[in-house]
């Protein structure tokens, strides 16, 4: 693939006639350029689905609630995110008085880039990802565990009482949550003997489609991988830190233009990253659901793996966007009653009971 | 036993699933929303919108500077000024209404004896600077000679209520 | 000097940096952040040492929890730049002569022989799995080692908590578990109450509407 890339561009460069010239320029290079053009592939789709995935939650939460949403900018509301990006973009960037001016900058980006660099380990097709690295799940831990700083230096830096008691809600929240996530995550590689996210699919598939994925032994690490995941991406029911109703909007309380864009940027692609993970760990990534199964099996398997992908990341973003239309926001005592003494405890013992089910002759995954 | 059957239920989440169901089902109800601009909602005749000061037929202004509703104004959004006219009769001089501090009640029109302050059924009017909105009486007379068809349909199809 | 050793003075250098800062800042919040790069520079050394689990697993729990919770309790102490400073000069010494043990103890068992073999990085074959190494360590060679480290921290967790738990007669708190145990039926109990009509009663008005209770 590398190498019938460089052949493209030398044709491509030789037929301009540029190639001459950047020949020694390219050659050794190319392993980076190529590197960089599969990042450039990742993060853009990424980020515009980031773009309609907020026309989509605003039109779903719409519908839930019996009204159609934002159809005024483009059919059907189409031209909404672009509109929202160009406002967010011409807003000027107010920086408050005695706030920790670079921190204060610096706080979106660390926000947005773990949520971007996360990206790299995801499987989207069988050999379809940018690094396949073995350590995959551990990377992505770390990766989702950074993103809290973004939060907690914006809500510091920002020098005002609202932002800061966002922050330290967001960082308690966090901090606890990811332990029920990792304990989850135990199970998977528990189940899947490998932390490469390649292999955890690939552990997956069996003659029986969707009876193979992890979401039936492992159910209850399931439900709580995705609930978990749902409070470490502070969305509702769990988005304590930006409770409008009690500290205005939290952590980005003080943002305006580009600044409050890049955290809805951050948040958006956590929630997408979540989708996908929780697909690709439980849900049999790339796999086909029907696979194996008589006569729609067969048919169904001529479908490329990417398109199984998205459509259950899609599900899955649905029904995100569906708790946030159910459920009213928790209290900060529930919510963490929930974390430390509902989940922790589930997880911990799921792990024991994994473990014990996998050396019996009844594992059958 | 009930205690074991209610742990489980929590644990299979089942109320929450309850309160999702609710919500999916909405997902595919058929929207209420009027689309404003191109769909309006039916009015009542007794809308309380835009002033208007009415005239007789003969074209003589009502309006007999009694300062009923100027009294009554909850928000004091009315200013009346009064002077004899050459022919002897009280007029005002000045009727303002300032439409930023009108809560559209309507008690102006309640308290009119002769009916010369009105409320119409315009609401899609504005104003693009500091003082388009404040109304005088001239603005308020053109209002009613504008409307006056519609206004003396409404006050016809209220007669039989009052 | 290759790639590799290009990058490794560049961690170094952040790291050596960032590890001074951590002392040298006077704002603590801006000391934690600092340390907190240090954290990570010091993840990408072990990262060139091929040590991917460590690197990552320092990334995780370091600057993924424990910092977070440092920057929590800086962040919420109101600390006087002022009165931290008194008594610079006076602990000195004491400083100096800690700094000076640590630093013979680790020449000492860094620079000896005897203690460092094995401290060379060896270049292992490329299905030579870290992770795979050290587990098998852990539960092998050092099993009782870790497991008495584990039951330390499990105590020093139970005796944490068991300190700062005490029941506050005071307070007025609410038991999540019970409120979410209570149902329909224990709070409510439809009666079915005959009306006055249909029984046939006549109403007493003696007491001008006001009920008995």
């Amino acid at each position: 693939m590398e190498a019938q890339a460089l052949e493209l561009a030398q044709s491509l460069l030789a037929f301009v006639g540029l190639w001459d010239p950047l020949k020694g320029f390219i050659e050794p290079a190319w392993h980076t350029i190529w590197t960089l053009l599969k990042i450039v592939a990742i993060i853009v789709p990424v980020m515009l689905g980031v773009a309609y995935y907020t026309l989509a939650e605003r039109k779903v939460l719409g519908f839930m609630q019996v009204r159609p949403g934002p159809n005024r900018v483009g059919y059907w509301g189409l031209m909404q995110p672009i509109a929202d990006g160009l406002k967010l973009l011409c807003k000027e960037v107010i920086v408050p008085t005695n706030s920790n001016r670079y921190l204060f900058l610096s706080a979106p980006v660390l926000a947005l880039a773990p949520a971007l660099a996360a990206w790299a380990v995801i499987p989207f097709d069988d050999g379809l990802v940018l690094a396949d690295v073995n350590a995959g799940l551990l990377y992505l831990l770390a990766m989702t565990s950074l993103g809290v700083y973004g939060v907690i230096i914006a809500g510091w830096s920002s020098n005002s009482k609202y932002a800061f008691l966002g922050a330290l809600r967001s960082a308690a929240q966090i901090v606890s949550y990811e332990l029920a996530m990792g304990f989850a995550l135990v199970c998977v590689l528990l189940a899947a003997q490998s932390m490469n996210f390649g292999d955890i699919v690939r552990g997956q598939s069996s003659e029986y489609g969707l009876f193979g994925w992890f979401f039936i032994p492992l159910f209850p690490m399931f439900v709580v991988y995705f609930i978990a995941g749902v409070a470490e991406t502070n969305r509702s029911p769990f988005d304590l830190a930006e409770d409008e109703s009690v500290i205005v909007a939290g952590f980005h309380t003080e943002y305006s233009g580009m600044g409050f864009a890049i955290f809805f940027l951050a948040e958006y692609a956590n929630m997408i990253l979540i989708t996908a993970l929780t697909v690709v760990m439980f849900m049999g990534g790339w796999l086909n659901p029907f696979h194996g199964w008589p006569l729609i099996g067969g048919l169904t398997d001529a479908i490329p793996g990417l398109f199984w992908m998205l459509a259950k990341m899609f599900v899955f973003m649905y029904v995100y966007l569906w708790l946030r239309a159910t459920f009213p926001r928790y209290r900060y005592d529930q919510l963490m009653r929930l974390g430390w003494k509902v989940f922790i405890p589930l997880t911990l013992v799921w792990v024991v009971v994994v473990a014990a089910w996998m050396q019996t002759p009844w594992w059958l995954w | 036993m009930k205690k074991i059957i209610d742990f489980f239920k929590s644990f299979l989440l089942l109320e929450l699933l309850k309160g999702m169901s609710v919500t999916g089902k909405y997902f595919f109800a058929r929207h209420v929303t009027v689309e404003y601009p191109e769909e309006k909602t039916p009015q009542s005749f007794r809308f309380r919108g835009l002033h208007a000061q009415r005239r007789y037929a003969n074209g003589e202004e009502r309006c007999i500077a009694c300062k009923l509703c100027e009294a009554v104004c909850p928000a004091l959004a009315i200013k009346i000024e009064v002077a004899e006219r050459a022919d002897g009769s009280r007029r005002t001089t000045q009727y303002d209404i300032d439409l930023v501090k009108c809560i559209f009640c309507g008690f102006c029109e309640e308290s009119c004896p002769v009916d010369a302050i009105v409320e119409t059924r315009v609401f899609e009017y504005h104003g693009e600077n500091r003082g388009d909105l404040y109304y005088t009486k001239a603005m308020l007379l053109a209002n009613g000679d504008r409307l006056e068809t519609q206004i003396a349909l409404d006050r016809a199809a209220d007669a039989k209520y009052r | 000097m290759n790639f590799e050793t290009v990058l490794f003075y560049l961690f170094a250098a952040v790291t050596v940096f960032a590890a001074l800062r951590v002392i040298t800042a006077r704002n603590p919040l801006h000391a934690v952040l600092f340390l907190v790069l240090a954290f990570v520079s010091s993840a990408g050394i072990w990262m060139l040492l091929e040590a991917e689990f460590l690197a990552i697993t320092l990334v995780l729990v370091y600057v993924g929890a424990v910092m977070v919770l440092f920057l929590f309790v800086v962040m919420m102490l109101d600390i006087n730049i002022e009165q931290m400073r008194e008594g610079f000069l006076r602990w000195l010494p004491v400083g100096l002569l800690l700094a000076g043990l640590i630093l013979v103890q680790m020449v000492w068992v860094l620079g000896d022989e005897a203690t460092s073999v094995g401290m060379t990085p060896v270049k292992h074959a490329a299905d030579y799995s870290n992770t795979k190494e050290l587990g098998r360590l852990i539960y092998t060679d050092y099993v009782y080692p870790f497991e008495i480290a584990a039951v330390l921290l499990l105590v020093a967790m139970v005796s944490a908590i068991a300190l700062t738990l005490r029941k506050r007669r005071d307070s007025k708190r609410q038991d999540i578990g019970k409120q979410l145990k209570v149902r329909r039926e224990d709070r409510v109990r439809i009666v079915s109450i005959p009306s006055a009509h249909s029984a046939g009663v006549v109403q007493d008005t003696s007491n001008n509407g006001h009920t008995a209770d």
